[in-house]
């Protein structure tokens, strides 16, 4: 393990232990935030004790559903895309504001289209994130390099076996990154509007823990969400930087 | 001009669709035509002012607090090689979390108001910026620092006339985000627990149905978002470059 890893290791476990020590010590009210260990124990006897497992499927299928249809649209959207440049000539300042739109406020309007419940949820998340795999996929198209173009005019490929073999490897890290953000919109798209408006799910069951003042469960299912989007994203970060590295070569 | 004809031709495809949209699901979901009259109708009540003013006054705590914030971590972390090489994927995996999971935490810390929505925003908007900060400080070139070394500046004096010139297209960007994500977090906190602002107003609307109120505040967000983009976008066009 290299010396970064080490101290950035040494950081997060300094800065957990000084947490404890606040709680433990009464810095910190015991009603505001509660000492990490307990957190890991509320976590522990939640997940043994199965209570949220209904949630938390729940919560991983609408995300993996967001994620798959945002990276299978969005492909074929920035495709489209990209084969119409009128078309694109339009959409490209659209597209590079749209983040600067707090989608969110149109949460309601999904919600009358397809009820509370996984359906609106999906369709915010899809909305957060399918616009990254578009950018991404234009992104990667451009990049793709003339010379391979060439080469597979010379050696008179058809449409089909220069996309398989030539544009389609050529734009993977692209594609790539476009996929990694669009999960991380998906994951951040679906908990956000549990925790607004739902009936079930892991960010529903943190805002009824909220306000139901069970500090335990709160805890304990923030937790679950911080543990699983830093695995999901740092293995996402690892093939991304694989695949990038390979770019460059 | 080309440009200009395919935006045109958009937003009337997309303001078709949303008008057959009206249409096919009946009353549920109001056209842009009774958006707009009740937007008009709002906007003539001071009580959608005030939300208006409770909104703008926590972005704009948000976004100078993001911006000051960001740029200070994002020079302290930049300057040190080691430091940015330690806490980069920390920052990147707190940009990725879901933080609204964390607004409970906020909020007992905080409490109901105007400071909770405060945080909110920046803990939104201040990472990206000290990330993209950082990077930029630890990507100048090498012969800016050598230049300034050769001339002896003083640390301070290399800050302020070698590197932050040397970064601020960077910069200009990462505010950009910064600003979009403070005013985001500002209305997620308003959307989930709050008493006052344009996100209450919506939720409110939402809980008792009154779907025009909701697209008229939809509507007012969507039109203030875009044009701030444009005129931060604007801003870092003009804002002297590194050459």
């Amino acid at each position: 393990m290299p010396r970064e890893a080490w101290i950035r290791l040494a950081v997060i476990v300094a800065a957990v232990a000084a947490l404890e020590l606040l709680c433990r010590g009464g810095a910190i009210r015991h009603t505001a935030i509660i000492p990490p260990s307990e957190m890991a124990q509320a976590l522990w006897r939640i997940l043994r004790a199965g209570t949220f497992n209904a949630d938390i499927v729940t919560t991983f299928r609408d995300i993996a559903l967001a994620a798959a249809i945002s990276i299978g649209l969005g492909f074929a959207l920035g495709v489209g895309i990209h084969a119409w440049p009128d078309l694109r000539l339009g959409l490209e300042p659209m597209l590079a504001s749209y983040y600067a739109v707090p989608t969110f406020i149109l949460y309601p309007v999904f919600i009358i289209l397809f009820g509370v419940g996984s359906g609106a949820i999906t369709a915010v998340a899809v909305m957060l994130a399918i616009v990254a795999m578009i950018t991404a996929t234009l992104n990667g198209l451009d990049r793709i390099p003339s010379a391979l173009r060439r080469t597979a005019r010379v050696m008179r490929m058809g449409p089909l076996s220069t996309a398989l073999r030539i544009s389609l490897p050529a734009a993977l890290p692209y594609l790539f990154t476009g996929m990694k953000l669009s999960v991380a919109y998906a994951v951040i798209g679906v908990i956000a509007s549990e925790f607004i408006l739902s009936g079930s799910g892991i960010g529903y069951s943190i805002a009824y823990a909220y306000n139901n003042f069970d500090n335990q469960t709160m805890y304990g299912l923030m937790l679950l969400v911080i543990l699983a989007v830093v695995v999901i994203n740092t293995g996402l970060h690892m093939v991304d930087r694989r695949l990038n590295a390979r770019r460059g070569r | 001009m080309r440009q200009a004809v395919s935006v045109t031709l958009i937003v009337a495809v997309f303001l078709v669709l949303w008008q057959v949209l009206h249409l096919t699901a009946g009353t549920a979901i109001p056209g842009p035509g009774e958006t707009l009259a009740r937007l008009r109708a709002l906007a003539a009540t001071p009580a959608f002012w005030g939300h208006c003013a409770e909104t703008g006054q926590a972005f704009l705590l948000a976004a100078v607090l993001s911006i000051v914030g960001g740029l200070v971590l994002g020079v302290l972390l930049g300057s040190h090689r080691l430091a940015g090489g330690v806490s980069e994927p920390i920052l990147i995996n707190l940009y990725a979390l879901p933080k609204v999971t964390l607004y409970p935490v906020v909020l007992l810390i905080f409490g109901l108001g105007m400071s909770a929505k405060v945080a909110f925003g920046v803990m939104h908007g201040m990472i990206p910026l000290t990330l993209f900060t950082m990077n930029a400080i630890l990507q100048t070139k090498p012969v800016y620092r050598r230049t300034a070394s050769v001339m002896r500046l003083t640390p301070l004096q290399a800050a302020w006339t070698v590197i932050l010139p040397a970064i601020v297209p960077e910069v200009m960007s990462g505010v950009q985000i910064a600003v979009s994500l403070a005013l985001l977090g500002v209305l997620i906190g308003e959307l989930f627990a709050s008493q006052r602002g344009l996100g209450f107003l919506a939720r409110h609307a939402m809980e008792l149905g009154d779907m025009p109120t909701v697209l008229a505040v939809a509507a007012t967000l969507i039109v203030f978002a875009l044009a701030l983009n444009a005129a931060l976008r604007r801003l870092a066009r003009i804002s002297p470059r590194a050459s």
